[in-house]
């Protein structure tokens, strides 16, 4: 299992993929943390989908990690997009026979690739909390937020559950997407439709049908990005997030177990 | 799956079968391979060399048959993958890695030593470009980096598909003296090319399939004792070659006239016996040449196929 972590790391730390990722993490979240003070007097919102966040809110224990929690969708689909290429690209270069014969206990290699992707989307919520936290000081002032309750223990708890909450979002972002790189097995349909159904599908879905969102798994792994929100309870969302999971990795599982390598 | 295993073989396999629908890709397959020596896998293209190949790779579950690589089956390919060093139908690395990152890449997930790399590098010809990027490789290279990733594990048993495609042929050379002098230090190597004449030379044994089915297995000694020696004569008048067939056939030897020559079977020795009797019947020959037909013509004369 080690061996396959490792041997996956060699692949991930190369520079254009991981310079690019933690490029376009720090600068995905510095763009929406700035967006959430430097416009927060104006009329068109600062928060998701044109929410208020205001000053009173921002001067609040969690304020500070609102920012973070805020970037967690976007770090989600970088995770998705990583996990559904790494996972999708061994079939279209054909490496996954080179890799068998390397190592040919399938689920071995598989749950080793995906520690090793895990390890990676830990890497860019690191770095998405460094940048936001660090910007949310920087600009508090700019915005007249006072951040008196930002350096007492509730802060650091509060920072603490939303650094958790927004992990777990990421990664289950990222194993929709290694479920959809195995199932499609070419890195541009799995990461195309999962995309596509997380950001247009699920949304459509959820604005015309009543209550549909506490069904929907990238509805619900944004309400545990958030520790729980107006579509569902955080413990609903992790149940039913942890059920959709599951499932699909049981399927994935024994089809790459049992499927002939034959390109 | 179960079968006896023999210390002596390096391969062993017995009804070995893969159906894809109602397709036999590969039906009852049987040959043996002994350890140590050098075995051309031969047959044309879609014959099934490559689906066999993954089954003995445990990347294809085969429909029935067993097999037995280095004493172990191979429905647990995990027992016996450490020592098999392989490259399956043509090398597949990341792109955007250099050859010897991806040499890394293999060497960290088998768990062998890293410093080797730039050593397999030089043994294959890629000393100067392993920090290259792969996708900056020629044909020829691509095939050269997969040699070395099958070498990694400095293997007992060294299977590789079509090695030599996409070589010039001193790189076809050098791939053949690289695979004796690996057979010379212990590897047993499985090889296969649909061109027979390319791996005739080195190889001590051969398994010829053809439509999925194992026409012979054996010595390639064996074959060449299956060769028919043949005397090709020419004249300048064509009719003469008719003539020239009648007494070939007159004196106990069979022949055909191919390409404006007559084909005569017959031992080398027999030639200037025949040279003479034509002289006494009136016929100048041109040309008179004996010659052993190849490999490649043999197996097609077994498979009743001039493909």
């Amino acid at each position: 299992m080690i061996r396959v972590f490792f041997a996956e790391w060699r692949k991930l730390r190369r520079p254009t993929l991981f310079l690019g990722t933690m490029g376009a993490v720090a600068a995905v979240t510095a763009l929406v943390t700035s967006v959430l003070f430097l416009l927060i007097d104006s009329r068109n919102g600062n928060g998701r989908e044109g929410r208020t966040i205001t000053r009173q809110t921002l001067e609040l224990p969690h304020g500070l990690s609102l920012g973070f929690s805020t970037s967690a969708g976007l770090l989600g689909l970088v995770a998705l997009c990583i996990f559904a290429s790494q996972t999708a690209q061994e079939y279209t270069h054909g490496t996954l026979r080179n890799l068998l014969v390397r190592q040919p206990k399938r689920l071995t290699l598989l749950l080793g690739k995906f520690i090793s992707m895990v390890s990676f989307a830990m890497v860019t919520v690191i770095i998405s909390a460094v940048v936001s936290i660090s910007l949310a000081f920087g600009l508090s002032g700019k915005a007249k937020v006072i951040t008196t309750a930002w350096t007492t223990g509730d802060a650091r708890i509060a920072f603490l559950h939303t650094f958790i909450n927004v992990f777990l979002s990421v990664i289950a972002y990222g194993t929709v997407g290694m479920i959809l790189g195995l199932i499609f097995r070419a890195p541009i349909p799995a990461i195309s439709l999962g995309v596509a159904w997380l950001l247009i599908v699920e949304n459509i879905i959820a604005a015309t049908v009543k209550h549909s969102g506490r069904w929907m798994p990238g509805q619900l792994i944004t309400t545990i990005s958030s520790g729980g929100d107006i579509t569902a309870s955080y413990l609903h969302a992790m149940w039913v997030v942890s059920a959709y999971l599951v499932l699909g990795v049981v399927v994935v599982s024994v089809l790459f177990r049992r499927r002939d390598v034959a390109n | 799956m179960s079968t006896q295993s023999n210390p002596e073989l390096a391969i062993s396999v017995k009804d070995l079968t893969k159906i894809y629908g109602d397709r036999p890709a590969v039906s009852h397959a049987n040959f043996e391979v002994p350890l140590g020596t050098v075995c051309g896998f031969v047959g044309p293209n879609g014959s099934g060399k490559t689906t066999t190949m993954r089954m003995l790779l445990g990347l294809i579950t085969p429909t029935g048959g067993t097999g037995v690589i280095l004493g172990q089956p191979i429905n647990h390919p995990e027992r016996y993958l450490h020592r098999v060093g392989a490259m399956i139908e043509g090398p597949a690395f990341y792109p955007a890695l250099s050859g010897a990152e991806n040499l890394r890449v293999l060497a960290t997930l088998g768990g062998y030593e890293t410093d080797q790399v730039q050593g397999l590098l030089e043994r294959v010809g890629l000393g100067d470009r392993g920090d290259s990027k792969y996708k900056t490789y020629s044909l020829g290279m691509k095939q050269r980096l997969g040699i070395a990733a099958a070498l990694l594990p400095n293997p007992q048993l060294l299977m590789l598909d079509e090695p030599t495609n996409g070589l010039d042929p001193a790189g076809i050379q050098e791939i053949r003296e690289l695979l004796r002098d690996l057979a010379n230090e212990g590897t047993t190597v499985f090889v296969s090319s649909h061109l027979l004449s390319e791996i005739e030379m080195i190889s001590d044994s051969l398994v010829m399939l053809r439509k999925g089915e194992v026409i012979f297995a054996g010595k390639t000694q064996d074959l060449l004792l299956r060769q028919q020696p043949t005397i090709i004569a020419k004249s300048s008048d064509p009719q003469d070659l008719t003539k020239l067939l009648e007494i070939a056939h007159n004196a106990g030897h069979e022949g055909t006239i191919i390409d404006g020559a007559a084909h005569i079977l017959g031992p080398t020795d027999w030639a200037p016996i025949l040279n003479k009797m034509a002289f006494d019947a009136g016929i100048t020959l041109s040309q008179l040449a004996p010659m052993l037909p190849s490999l490649e013509e043999t197996f097609f004369e077994m498979t009743g196929d001039s493909e």
